[in-house]
């Protein structure tokens, strides 16, 4: 049991008076911190730097116990894998010899795509990640979904730019400190992605729901056209993320659109790609470099 | 006289006095980010904040009321919610645990426990709606409700651990 407080200072002047003066500075420093909270939701970037620094200070210790624990559960991955061998041996099985079978189908279709597109003369734009790296850990206690990023200035990694793992798209960057960076995840409530459906490009927008789901909504709010199973890629729209980067799949039907899941867990991914943000110097600058290679064959 | 040994009945060090409640606030508000979890929701409940209420609730007197600013300011800087969030739910969070304190003259176990849960879920409520002001209130509240109820039930372990390191804080040479 607490034991009772003694707020009155009696009748000493100086012990009322610091008592006063403690709850002036408590009120006007909440006032204060509340308008600063506004503010920094108005303007994210300017207070973005002060809390990437102070991030610096954990990343060395989520470095250390990220690679302990990344061992740690590859034991596990393991282990598990010997209990479940025979299933596991017949299910792979199965899914090689269908796979055979698609391979022949697309190596024919690419070899079809190959002539067409020297046929265009398309040029194959660089395509290659500006730096690699792997998300180190992220926000859990608040409702912003911030991840940090094991790349900072130190490898050109700048505010902007987009993050994508092996299957999909993680989110972009918010700011970067001098050897981390803050990466907004797509899942963000505040994080909107430009969409297309995979399979015929009907445009939509993708918003994060805070809890790991993204909010499918159609420009063309008339009808529903979603269906569990489709396919979501940037369209590029907007020229921040690349297009055709695959970020989420369809689940089910709401009123307004769609609920659909990334395709990309971030927090299963191992290793993230920065990209260059897809805005029009950067486009021609990935395009020039390839006109200006010498043909073969000249001496 | 041995003059460098420890003096029979001497008080605890001023030092640790002061730094241990301090240093158990910062270090529970920036672990989150030293674990390697990439939460797709609010998992983890507010550590941080949890330290802080439990301290004030078993020493009320220990702290001056406006040590919500630099302890709140520390905790904006790990958690995510925009900088100043936490600098003035938590000060009002003190200066409500004051005046209960006088109102509520003997505050048992179950006091302490609802005084603690019920300012967690307006904090984290209020702090979500702040980080959030354009999207659907329902929905962003709806967010932190699993982390309320959660960090509500671990009330109670949190306030025997402030009371261990309560009992380190004081422990006699």
């Amino acid at each position: 049991m607490a034991r009772p407080a003694h707020h009155r200072p009696g009748q000493s002047r100086k012990a009322q008076y610091s008592l006063f003066a403690a709850y002036v500075i408590a009120v006007t420093g909440a006032v204060a911190g509340l308008l600063l909270a506004i503010l920094s939701v108005v303007d994210p970037v300017g207070f973005a730097q002060l809390r990437v620094a102070s991030q610096e200070i954990t990343a060395p210790v989520a470095r250390v116990t990220r690679s302990v624990t990344g061992s740690i559960s590859g034991i596990d991955d393991s282990v598990g894998a010997y209990v479940s061998a025979g299933s596991q041996n017949r299910r792979l099985r199965k899914e090689l010899t269908e796979t055979r079978r698609k391979l022949v189908a697309t190596s024919s279709l690419q070899e079809e795509n190959r002539q067409l597109k020297a046929l265009l003369k398309l040029q194959e734009t660089d395509k290659s990640a500006l730096a690699n790296g792997y998300l180190l850990t992220s926000t859990s206690t608040s409702s912003k979904r911030l991840a940090l990023l094991s790349l900072g200035r130190n490898l050109g990694v700048m505010a902007g730019q987009p993050v994508r793992g092996a299957d999909g798209l993680i989110g972009r960057v918010l700011s970067s400190g001098p050897s981390v960076s803050q990466v907004l995840l797509l899942t963000d409530v505040d994080n909107i992605v430009p969409v297309r459906r995979a399979s015929d490009g009907l445009p939509a927008l993708a918003n994060g729901r805070g809890n790991g789901d993204l909010d499918i909504r159609t420009l063309n709010i008339a009808n529903n056209p979603f269906k569990p199973g489709d396919i979501l890629v940037t369209s590029g729209t907007g020229g921040l993320y690349p297009p055709n980067i695959p970020v989420a799949i369809v689940v089910r039907r709401q009123d307004d659109g769609a609920l659909a899941r990334p395709l990309a867990d971030p927090g299963k991914v191992d290793a993230v790609s920065v990209l260059r943000p897809y805005t029009p110097d950067n486009i021609e600058a990935q395009a020039i470099p390839a006109p200006t290679a010498p043909p073969a064959g000249t001496p | 006289m041995n003059r460098k040994g420890p003096r029979l009945g001497e008080p605890a060090s001023l030092w640790r006095m002061r730094v241990v409640p301090v240093a158990t606030v910062m270090v529970a508000s920036a672990l989150p980010l030293t674990l390697p979890l990439i939460a797709n929701s609010p998992v983890l409940p507010p550590l941080g904040l949890l330290f802080f209420l439990c301290w004030q609730l078993l020493r009320t007197e220990m702290w001056p009321v406006w040590v919500g600013l630099p302890l709140g300011l520390w905790d904006d800087l790990f958690s995510g919610a925009p900088i100043g969030t936490a600098v003035g739910l938590w000060t009002l969070a003190s200066i409500a645990i004051a005046y209960s304190s006088q109102r509520i003259y003997w505050r048992g176990f179950f006091h302490d426990w609802a005084i603690a849960a019920l300012l967690v879920a307006i904090i984290q409520a209020l702090a979500a709606l702040i980080a959030h002001p354009h999207a659907a209130h329902g929905h962003v509240l709806g967010l932190v409700v699993p982390q309320i109820i959660i960090s509500a039930l671990l009330v109670p372990l949190f306030l025997r651990l402030t009371g261990k390191f309560d009992n380190f804080r004081l422990k006699r040479r």
